[in-house]
């Protein structure tokens, strides 16, 4: 059972990288879901694999623990699932206002945005800049 | 007063001058003149317990956990930069009133020394040396501030970037020297560390940390070859060139020398560092003040002549060149502040700095050239003033050295002659000689307000000469005391019979003058003689580093988010295989489970899946349903591993994101086209798999092994229904035992959610606006708008579903639910309302805004939060009973039920808003609006019909 969970969780991630690298928005927030799918899983497995034995206490007089599985892993991935669903939506909105600004969907800067200007010497020591 | 209070007052007085600004600039300076004066007062009126030997300290824990403490003290060398560092701060106050003109913003500048001065008491009073670093890194700060107040200037731009990048380097060097230190001594309080003198020169870090300390030291006081950063912050206004490079930030190098000197000095390595870095400064910045034109850089390279005076005193390790060193710092102090004024008054009057321009203005500006002269006079060590009085201690000193002793002697005495040269070049080439008729400006003395400081600290200069005893003698003696941690007495005489010292001084005094008198020859030679300009240097070291830094950058992001992403990607591979092939790894002890037919079905669904998704993914509606069965297998992986919560949290979001996608996708382009090449998609496929094969070993590795250590949750299990009152422990640890966490990530969530309604907002406005006006949808439009059987299936699903909520939210704290999942539930419910009866008509229905929800919900988590405070218990501690009413079973009641309501209504608030969102942009893009509750608009079809 563990090397399905392994297999599957590194399924989805390479799935989820792949995706996220392609150019155009929409593919990307689809490979970030497939990583939340994986990284979630992931986490929640550091309490191991238990079948059957919820963390929810039968019997207060017993006491002990041994019978339950990890909690806290699963209370951080409850988190994290709500969270990573903000997370898409930010990341959703911003994708569809660039396409409807900016026409397209794609991902990479445009060039004439990225060109920099040229690096001039330490400090730009013309004197028209004395009187700025 | 509280040492901590008179560090405190000048940061008190830098918030005046904003607020009073407006007042004039009369009232600013007034403000700040006054809490300097309090402060100022508040230290001397210590000066009787300190002269008793006493030291005064004051403690307030701040971070004990890593011992960074605001403990403050005054001895007698806090005492002597106290009121050098207050009373100059003083009489620059009144000074900057009157030199600044009324461009300049005053209120700006006195907020800027206000928190320089600040920060300097703070270095001379922390008893901490970590609270001494950040004052050090205060200063730095505002020094940057101050050299670049006229930032007009690319001088001044230029001066104080390199004076923050000099001093700022040095800090760093020192934290480190003085984490060695304090790691050493056990302790960071400067009271431990001074008594820990053989543990710390015993130890093998004594000489790294040592040289780190004197780094940060000597950059801080411009020592060879830190020293080119001061002239060039000459560029700031006069006012903070006498206060930076008189008495305070320059002296803040060796007041740490001064203060570490029980512990540092008196080795070999200290001697031999310390006194020949101070000797080579001292000659170098002598030489080189006798040959610059602009007056302030005389004095600025004069300044580093005299720090490397004080710095070689220091170095020599003695008790004798120890009180000539504390001599020197206020002597130099003295006649160097007033030196400044002058050279601000005279740019001032005459508006030129430049020595060749000037000349005669002993008749122009008698009460100027008085001051200056006997200013520069004492500079010279000329008698009876009071820089004869500790030149000379430091000649004697060098005379009586045990090693080296020639060597010190010979230049010592170079650099004495330098020293009475360019002091008398000052005197001679600037009110001296004949009076000309081309200044710039026709100069006369300024008013009183601005010699008034320069005349006051020139008294001094003639009276410590004469009476050092007197004036000057108990404050040599307790701050020489805390020095050297022993009881000096300064015997300071004008007289000492004929010795070397006054040889020495003589020879300097005569080849001073002749050497003033060949001036014009030398300077031509030293014009022509080709020799490294550190500027040059600076800036070149600062360009090859930003083009270094710049091609990295550029390599790794070059405004392509798939290369910076894969780079990433590839840099943690690298980083875990590092992790995993340096490490520990444990046998692989824990049994495997047995393959069961349901988990085999997932699994063969999420491969099958994953592989469809990489190769359809261009056809996205599909690679939407792919994600969505990703999504349930997950949440039934949930399930058959024993956590319910999340099974339930996972299925709802999945609802959730995959609505919000398809609103999305309704506006984006249905398919992606093919753009990259075979190659360059075997490359993204090699370094996915990769990071998939990396991502699916570690976690098969993982699930092997037992826990190395016990986890934590133990605790969790054992206490949930004891102190937090439930039995469903995820829930209880959600609201109870990491309840801030929760607390934490429902605020996010609902700035999620309230950032998507502001880019809403934009893209409703503006050219988007215009755009979605006039959209053309892409794909034929549905004639069945809302279907009738969705309309009624989904009116009769919301009550249903809002039972589900409150239900789930009800017995959250015992059983699988609590409110992440009743909100996600409830929230479905809502949307599809939306999603059935339309935009409009659902939201005519909906009275409370969302954003409310959000808000409603924090604040309740809050309050339920603080509430915990009555009872007397930290943030979020959670009360709870047990109650019973008529006709109903006994039930718990808990206080985390109102934190959980927060979450509740937060997590509504948020995706309800969110989808909200992308709803009024598609009205926005010509969604028709239903006016009945069920409508079925068969306008379109014939339209369609008919094409």
């Amino acid at each position: 059972m563990e090397m399905l969970v392994a297999s599957a969780i590194g399924a989805t991630t390479a799935a989820g990288i792949y995706l996220i690298l392609r150019l155009r928005t929409f593919a990307v927030v689809l490979g970030m879901t497939m990583l939340t799918y994986a990284i979630n899983a992931f986490l929640f497995t550091t309490g191991r694999l238990v079948v059957n034995l919820p963390p929810i206490l039968q019997d207060h007089a017993a006491g002990g623990h041994a019978t339950y599985t990890d909690p806290l892993p699963q209370a951080l991935v409850l988190t994290a699932i709500v969270i990573s669903f903000g997370m898409t939506a930010v990341v959703v909105m911003m994708a569809l206002g660039s396409f409807i600004e900016g026409g397209d969907d794609r991902i990479n800067m445009p060039d004439d945005d990225y060109i920099m200007p040229p690096l001039k010497t330490v400090d730009d020591q013309k004197p028209e800049d004395e009187t700025a | 007063m509280s040492p901590a209070l008179i560090a405190l007052l000048p940061f008190i007085g830098a918030l005046l001058p904003g607020l009073l600004i407006r007042s004039g600039r009369t009232v600013a300076a007034t403000a700040c003149g006054t809490t300097t004066f309090v402060a100022l007062l508040g230290l001397l009126l210590h000066i009787p317990a300190i002269l008793r030997g006493e030291v005064l300290i004051a403690r307030f824990e701040w971070l004990p956990l890593i011992q960074l403490n605001a403990n403050f003290r005054i001895d007698g060398l806090s005492l002597l930069f106290g009121i050098l560092i207050l009373g100059i701060g003083l009489l620059i106050i009144t000074y900057a009133r009157f030199y600044l003109s009324r461009q300049d913003s005053i209120g700006k500048f006195y907020t800027y020394l206000m928190l320089f001065q600040g920060a300097m008491m703070g270095i001379v009073l922390s008893d901490n040396i970590l609270l001494l670093l950040v004052f050090w890194e205060l200063t730095s700060l505002s020094s940057f501030l101050l050299i670049g107040y006229w930032r007009h200037l690319p001088a001044g731009r230029q001066g104080a970037r390199m004076a923050l990048t000099v001093t700022g380097m040095g800090g760093l060097a020192m934290i480190a020297g003085m984490l060695l230190l304090g790691q050493i001594a056990g302790s960071y309080d400067i009271s431990d560390i001074l008594n820990a003198k053989d543990a710390i020169q015993a130890s093998p870090y004594y000489t790294p940390a040592l040289i780190l300390i004197l780094i940060g030291a000597f950059t801080k006081s411009a020592q060879f070859p830190f020293h080119f950063w001061l002239p060039h912050a000459m560029a700031a206004p006069t006012p903070v060139s006498a206060y930076l490079h008189s008495a305070t930030m320059v002296k803040a190098g060796l007041f740490l020398m001064a203060r570490l000197w029980p512990v540092l000095a008196g080795t070999e390595q200290w001697f031999w560092i310390v006194s020949t870095t101070g000797l080579i400064t001292m000659l170098l910045g002598a030489s080189i003040a006798l040959f610059k034109d602009d007056l302030k850089a005389l004095l600025a390279f004069s300044t580093v002549s005299h720090l490397g005076l004080i710095t070689m005193l220091l170095g020599f390790g003695t008790e004798e060149a120890a009180i000539a060193a504390v001599f020197h710092i206020i002597n130099h102090a003295t006649f160097k502040a007033a030196l400044f004024m002058t050279a601000g008054i005279i740019d001032h009057e005459t508006h030129t700095r430049s020595i060749a321009r000037l000349g005669g203005l002993r008749k122009l500006m008698p009460v100027t050239f008085v001051i200056g002269t006997v200013a520069a006079l004492s500079m010279a060590g000329i008698p009876p003033l009071n820089g004869f009085l500790s030149k000379e201690m430091m000649l004697y000193e060098a005379s009586h050295l045990a090693v080296a002793r020639q060597g010190f002697m010979i230049f010592a005495t170079l650099a004495a002659l330098f020293s009475v040269a360019y002091s008398l070049r000052f005197i001679f080439h600037v009110f001296l000689g004949p009076q000309r008729d081309d200044y710039p400006h026709q100069p006369h003395d300024p008013g009183f307000g601005m010699w008034a400081g320069p005349a006051l600290l020139v008294t001094l200069v003639i009276l410590i000469g004469l009476f050092p005893n007197t004036l000057a003698g108990w404050l040599v003696d307790a701050s020489a005391a805390a020095v050297t941690g022993g009881h000096p007495h300064a015997h300071i005489s004008l007289w000492h019979g004929v010795n070397a010292a006054l040889i020495m001084s003589l020879i300097a005094i005569a080849g001073g003058a002749a050497l003033l008198s060949l001036h014009k020859s030398f300077q031509a030679a030293w014009d022509s003689a080709p020799r490294p300009e550190a500027k040059a240097i600076f800036d070149w070291l600062v360009l090859r580093i930003v083009f270094a830094a710049r091609g990295i950058s550029d390599n790794l992001t070059n405004g392509s988010m798939p290369r910076a992403l894969a780079a990433f990607t590839l840099a943690t591979l690298f980083a875990g295989s590092v992790a995993w092939y340096t490490g520990r790894v444990g046998p692989a002890t824990r049994p495997m489970l047995p393959i069961e037919p349901v988990p085999l079905i997932g699994w063969l669904m999420v491969m099958v899946a994953t592989g469809c998704m990489v190769f359809f993914h261009r056809i996205r509606v599909l690679a939407l349903v792919l994600v969505g069965v990703v999504g349930l297998v997950t949440s039934v992986f949930f399930a058959y591993f024993s956590a319910p919560d999340l099974a339930l949290t996972q299925i709802s979001v999945e609802v959730v994101t995959v609505i919000l996608l398809l609103l999305a996708l309704h506006f984006l382009p249905k398919r992606t086209a093919t753009e990259t090449s075979t190659i360059h998609r075997g490359w993204d496929a090699f370094i996915a798999t990769l990071a998939g094969i990396g991502m699916g070993s570690l976690c098969y590795a993982m699930l092997r092994r037992d826990f190395a250590f016990d986890p934590i949750s133990g605790y969790m299990l054992e206490n949930s229904y004891a102190l937090g009152g439930g039995d469903n422990v995820v829930n209880v640890i959600l609201v109870d035992f990491r309840g801030y966490d929760t607390f934490g990530e429902i605020t996010v969530l609902g700035i999620a959610a309230l950032a998507i309604f502001a880019l809403t907002q934009t893209l409703l406005q503006g050219n988007s606006a215009k755009r979605l006006t006039n959209w053309v949808h892409d794909q034929r439009r549905a004639g069945d708008r809302h279907p009738v059987m969705l309309v009624i299936a989904t009116r009769v699903i919301l009550p249903i579903s809002l039972v589900v909520g409150v239900y789930m939210f009800l017995r959250g704290h015992n059983q699988p639910g609590g409110g992440f999942i009743a909100g996600l539930a409830v929230a479905i419910g809502l949307l599809m309302q939306y999603m059935a009866s339309g935009y409009a008509w659902a939201q005519e229905r909906q009275t409370i805004p969302y954003h409310a929800l959000i808000g409603a919900g924090v604040v309740a988590a809050g309050v339920t939060g603080i509430g915990a405070w009555f009872n007397g218990l930290p943030f979020l501690t959670s009360d709870f009973g047990y109650f019973k009413l008529p006709f109903l079973e006994k039930f718990e009641l808990a206080t985390a039920m109102g934190f959980d309501l927060g979450v509740f209504l937060c997590v509504v608030g948020a995706v309800m808003l969110a989808l909200n969102s992308l709803s009024r942009i598609a009205r926005r893009a010509g969604e028709t609006v239903n006016k009945n509750p069920m409508d079925i608009n068969l306008r379109d079809e014939p339209k369609e019909g008919a094409q």
